[in-house]
């Protein structure tokens, strides 16, 4: 059932992690990934990886869970490697054929792999332990800023939050027309991709159809309720900075300034 | 016509004058190809306090004159005042949305929120409530529709009629005076509509609030003050819920279904039997039947 597709990817479990506002973890994971490439050895990956370790650990998400998430990017992972492998121009070290290896090549690769790993590992961490919404209201007050060069902040974070609304309610309907059209003899199943593409247009299109007059509802129905924007408004559920935030803060700070310290160690 | 409750008022919560609204087709090129008269030249005054009941079938420009009353849509001649105040006049908009506010049909299309205690916040956080009042007001509005245990859950696991007592909580956290219902029970089953209307019938006479129920069933009229019929785009109709009934006739050329037990009220009465006119309960019927018998 398409019903059954779960959204993002949010674990639900009881951690400090999940507690912490969604500024601490989104800004941490920005620093995190910006710190992965300012490494100049390997034993700032090390540190980078201990600490990595320790959050997932406080985070209470089980370790097969992140790793079956890094699936998807397997590919991407072995592109990059590969590439960098023989292609990078450099001291030779192995040669077969037209294919050579390169001291400098090895190198990259490895530094690759490890970046990307672990900034995929970071980052998935953050939506593993954030809800959808959390993140949409993190973002919003992160954003605020840009507020001065009219960027529309608060609109763009209430089209992120009611298309999280309407994503199950969508869904639910294209396998109501999917199943409408399957009773009147229309083949989802079989033939090439080209074939099948095909037959989804019929369904497409009753969908979108829908989804403009939800749209014209829902934005009656809000403007029913008084919405006028973000100008003027409270919030219900503020985001405001507890004790263990300012703490996460500071473990990220010291994080900072540890990776930076050791990476730039000479040997 | 109207019930005056106890006090006197000048001008009612809601009042039309000469209200018209006109859609106007118009083919690819923008030419006018033809004009809709959807609503003509309605007068409506509504007392605060009162239960309003608006019949009429498909296209007969009911939900055209609810949009009016919320300033969705602005009357192409005549005046709507809500609490005094003109909808035509746009430094008033967002004081009458709040003052009177609406539910409109598909439960679906009118939850904002992803959980439903958010929604309802949706309103008090557009008129800038401070947080902690917020959070009073939801909680007041969830209990008065009896839904304060599902505040924690996504509304896409709710019923039809959970859905719709959602949507009234989130009109209730605005403290509005009068609440606008467009057919909101269209899309239910039985067991959800009756939910939704043992809820509206609780607002009016725990809370006071006026109610405007736009409808094409019967049976939840009975519980009106008073009710209109309209039939293109006019007011065919006007009286108590029994004056309506009574009217067997002129209800059935109006394409309204006749409740079941008035409709065989109405029957027995042609075949002989001596019964009040526009009978509306079982019970009532039963009562007249044994009165008759004795």
């Amino acid at each position: 059932m398409l019903r059954d597709i779960t959204l993002g990817q949010y674990y639900q479990t009881e951690s400090v992690i999940h507690r912490l506002d969604p500024r601490v973890k989104l800004g941490g994971t920005l620093l995190y990934i910006i710190s992965l490439f300012l490494f100049g050895n390997f034993l700032g990956y090390g540190v980078a990886a201990v600490f990595l370790a320790v959050v997932i650990g406080l985070s209470h998400v089980p370790l097969g869970f992140i790793v079956r998430g890094m699936k998807a990017i397997v590919f991407l992972l072995l592109i990059t490697v590969t590439f960098n492998l023989f292609l990078t121009p450099g001291r030779e070290l192995v040669s077969v054929w037209k294919l050579t290896i390169t001291a400098e090549g090895l190198r990259t690769a490895v530094t690759m792999a490890v970046r990307l790993t672990m900034l995929i590992i970071g980052s998935s961490l953050m939506t593993l332990t954030t809800t959808p919404n959390n993140l949409t209201d993190g973002m919003e007050s992160m954003m605020k800023p840009l507020k001065v060069f009219r960027v529309p902040v608060h609109e763009v974070a209430m089209i992120m939050s009611i298309a999280l609304r309407f994503i199950p309610i969508l869904l639910e309907e294209t396998d109501k027309i999917m199943k409408a059209q399957t009773a009147r003899g229309a083949d989802f199943e079989t033939g090439n991709i080209v074939k099948r593409a095909k037959a989804l247009v019929p369904v497409l299109v009753p969908l979108f159809i829908s989804a403009f007059r939800r749209a014209n509802d829902l934005a009656m129905a809000m403007e029913a309720r008084c919405y006028r924007g973000g100008e003027g408004r409270t919030k219900m559920k503020p985001l405001v900075y507890r004790r263990r935030d300012r703490l996460g803060y500071l473990c990220i700070f010291a994080y900072l300034v540890t990776s930076i310290a050791v990476g730039r160690l000479r040997f | 016509m109207g019930r005056t409750k106890g006090k006197v008022e000048t001008m009612g919560i809601i009042r039309t004058k000469d209200l018209v609204y006109e859609y106007i087709r118009r083919d690819e090129e923008g030419n006018v190809e033809g004009i809709t008269t959807a609503v003509d030249r309605v007068d409506l005054d509504v007392q605060a306090g009162e239960f309003i009941a608006v019949l009429g079938h498909n296209g007969s420009g009911k939900s055209t004159l609810a949009k009016h009353i919320n300033a969705i849509l602005n009357p192409t001649e005549g005046t709507v005042w809500v609490d005094g105040m003109d909808t035509a006049q746009e430094e008033h908009i967002w004081d009458i949305r709040q003052r009177a506010g609406m539910v409109f049909q598909n439960p679906d299309n009118q939850i904002i929120g992803q959980v439903v205690e958010e929604d309802v916040g949706f309103g008090p956080e557009n008129m800038g409530v401070p947080t902690k009042e917020i959070w009073e007001r939801v909680e007041e509005s969830l209990k008065a529709v009896g839904m304060y245990e599902y505040r924690k859950h996504s509304p896409n696991k709710l019923s039809g009629g959970q859905k719709q007592r959602v949507s009234i909580a989130g009109v209730l956290a605005m403290h509005p005076k009068c609440i606008v219902l467009d057919e909101p029970t269209a899309m239910l089953d039985p067991k959800g509509r009756k939910e939704v209307i043992r809820a509206v019938r609780a607002l009016n006479q725990v809370e006071g609030i006026t109610v405007v129920l736009i409808t094409h069933y019967m049976e939840e009229i009975i519980h009106a003050d008073r009710v209109f019929v309209m039939d293109g785009g006019r007011i065919a109709m006007e009286g108590t819920p029994r004056d309506i009934f009574s009217q067997v006739e002129r209800l059935k050329q109006l394409r309204l279904d006749v409740p079941q037990v008035t409709l065989l009220a109405y029957e027995l009465g042609k075949r002989g039997l001596r019964l009040p006119k526009g009978i509306l309960t079982v019970e009532e019927l039963a009562d007249a039947l044994a009165e008759c018998g004795a």
